[in-house]
């Protein structure tokens, strides 16, 4: 009895150390963060574009607003592929053969090292395009996206029971009504999450875009040019030598961080809404 | 097996050499029998007896999964509905069905009860509303709800939530419906509610109640139908079968001795 009880206290102990030493390193980056970059924010780091190297001031507006256009064309690319994806294998494919093949394949996609994804689409797009591009970063963005949405989503929708979608065909639906009417209602919270989240996961990547959208110092919203994105930015202007640079690679982490921190927020306060209503 | 029907009264549905299969494993094995229409058919037999699964051929529920197959013919009025090339949406409208655990759809009360509705392409808002009002009076669950109808339906009792399924199930006149175990998640008085609900819709359509509750059999039923390993044992009006039963099985089993 007494054994028993000691075991139970030492595993209660290790665990609780481990989740403390987590939170501890979590809370040390974000408050350091805070601590040395939150004075580098101010307006003009939104309402400036680059100014030329060593010279003071200067904001981020290229780097803000070309990540917004990367980031959102991979979303509009990524998300609806991997949620009707997603849909397919719960739905259509189940345990069919095929099914389970896409289904090991995106598992496995889900954990590619995002730097061999970068090389990937340059080969395939950038070397034929004839140079860097948004578009290229944005289907980098998406093919890392694709597969996390097609599995969750594929998770998310078994999760809802089977009586709902029967009790929907007894009512005569067709499968398109009953998918779209029924299941992705009940599981809608689920869904907007893992949009979310899926957002978030693409919103710190650098790797993949030093070999797509690469950067640029200008700004210019073209489709078929290089674009600066604020990872890249961050890592350019943190490896340089002036200190108006680091200002500015600190107020681009701080922005980063807590957009990231602000869609793992949304999508939270978006379930509790939804639940309490 | 030899063929039963001595209803008396206009016959509804009229079930013929009928064998059911999940993959080789056979599960009803030739049933013969018909059911008088706008009454109460009680199917009970013990667990693993087929009740379900006999309940699921009326509307073709089995068609959903694969490798499930049904074999001689199964005619409600006129329709054989075990024909290939029936269309399957058209029979659930005819053949209506409330499940054993109440399956609320994620929107309010109103879409809930719009759905098969809007399925059958009524578009028109106040019929829409007419008859939305007048599924939930016939499920007498209007008083309780009708000054929520915009509120989501999953937040209703486990009770509300049934009746809300009956009235669903309705709203878009069937012919036929379809009760399977649906009280057997229920308190006793939301069940009893249920009851006089079927007693009630029972004078204008054709009922069939799975039911593992043979109280409750007895209380509703005009006939009741006894299963047991995916075989009829014993089929007869209600009252005879509870008071004296032929088979030895079906005495068995109304006393209690297995099931």
């Amino acid at each position: 009895m007494r054994k028993r009880k000691i075991k139970n206290y030492i595993g209660l102990s290790i665990s609780t150390i481990s989740a403390f030493i987590g939170l501890f390193f979590l809370f040390w980056i974000i408050v350091s963060l805070i601590e040395k970059g939150f004075h580098y924010i101010n307006w003009s780091v939104f309402t400036q574009n680059a100014v030329s190297p060593g010279d003071e001031g200067g904001g981020l507006k290229f780097a803000i607003f070309g990540q917004l256009e990367v980031v959102g064309l991979a979303s509009l690319l990524g998300i609806p592929t991997g949620i009707l994806g997603g849909i397919y294998l719960s739905e259509y494919g189940k345990d069919s053969f095929l099914s389970n093949i896409i289904r090991n394949v995106s598992d496995a996609m889900t954990s590619i090292p995002s730097i061999i994804i970068g090389i990937f689409v340059y080969a395939l797009v950038v070397v034929p395009m004839g140079g860097f591009s948004v578009i290229a970063g944005s289907i980098a963005l998406a093919l890392l996206m694709i597969p996390i949405v097609i599995s969750s989503i594929d998770n998310i929708l078994k999760l809802v029971p089977n009586e709902l979608r029967e009790a929907a065909y007894a009512l005569g639906a067709p499968k398109y009504i009953v998918i779209f009417k029924v299941v992705a209602k009940e599981a809608i919270v689920g869904i907007v999450s893992v949009i979310l989240l899926a957002i978030s996961r693409i919103l710190g990547e650098t790797a993949p875009l030093l070999f797509t959208s690469f950067n640029s110092n200008f700004e210019s919203y073209k489709l078929n040019k290089p674009i600066a994105t604020l990872t890249v930015t961050m890592y350019d202007y943190a490896m340089g030598p002036y200190d108006s640079w680091h200002h500015l690679a600190w107020a681009a982490a701080i922005i980063l961080t807590f957009s990231v921190l602000l869609f793992n927020i949304a999508s939270r306060l978006f379930s509790y809404w939804r639940f309490s209503r | 097996m030899k063929y039963i029907c001595k209803i008396d009264g206009k016959q509804k549905i009229d079930v013929r050499n009928f064998n059911f299969y999940y993959g080789n494993k056979i599960a009803l094995k030739d049933l013969n029998f018909c059911v008088k229409e706008n009454t109460i058919l009680a199917l009970i037999g013990p667990s693993g007896s087929g009740k379900t699964t006999l309940a699921r051929c009326f509307n073709r529920m089995h068609d959903l999964y694969a490798n499930n197959r049904y074999e001689g013919e199964i005619f409600i009025d006129d329709t054989n509905i075990l024909d290939p090339k029936i269309d399957l949406i058209e029979l659930r409208d005819r053949v209506g069905m409330v499940f054993q655990k109440p399956t609320a759809f994620p929107m309010s009360i109103f879409e809930n009860i719009a759905f098969g509705l809007k399925l059958k392409g009524i578009k028109n808002k106040t019929e829409l509303k007419d008859r939305v009002e007048k599924a939930l009076k016939d499920a007498a669950l209007w008083d309780e709800v009708k000054d929520r109808l915009d509120k989501l339906a999953t937040n209703l009792s486990g009770g509300q939530q049934q009746r809300l399924c009956i009235a669903r199930a309705i709203a878009v006149d069937p012919e036929v419906l379809v009760f399977d175990e649906s009280t057997a998640s229920l308190d006793p008085i939301s069940t009893s509610k249920i009851e006089d609900l079927m007693v009630e819709l029972s004078k204008k359509l054709t009922i069939i109640a799975v039911t593992h509750n043979l109280q409750q059999a007895a209380r509703v039923s005009e006939y009741t139908l006894f299963l047991m390993d995916g075989e009829v044992i014993e089929y007869d009006k209600t009252n005879i079968m509870f008071t004296n039963p032929k088979d030895k099985k079906t005495q068995d089993y109304i006393m209690g001795r297995f099931g």
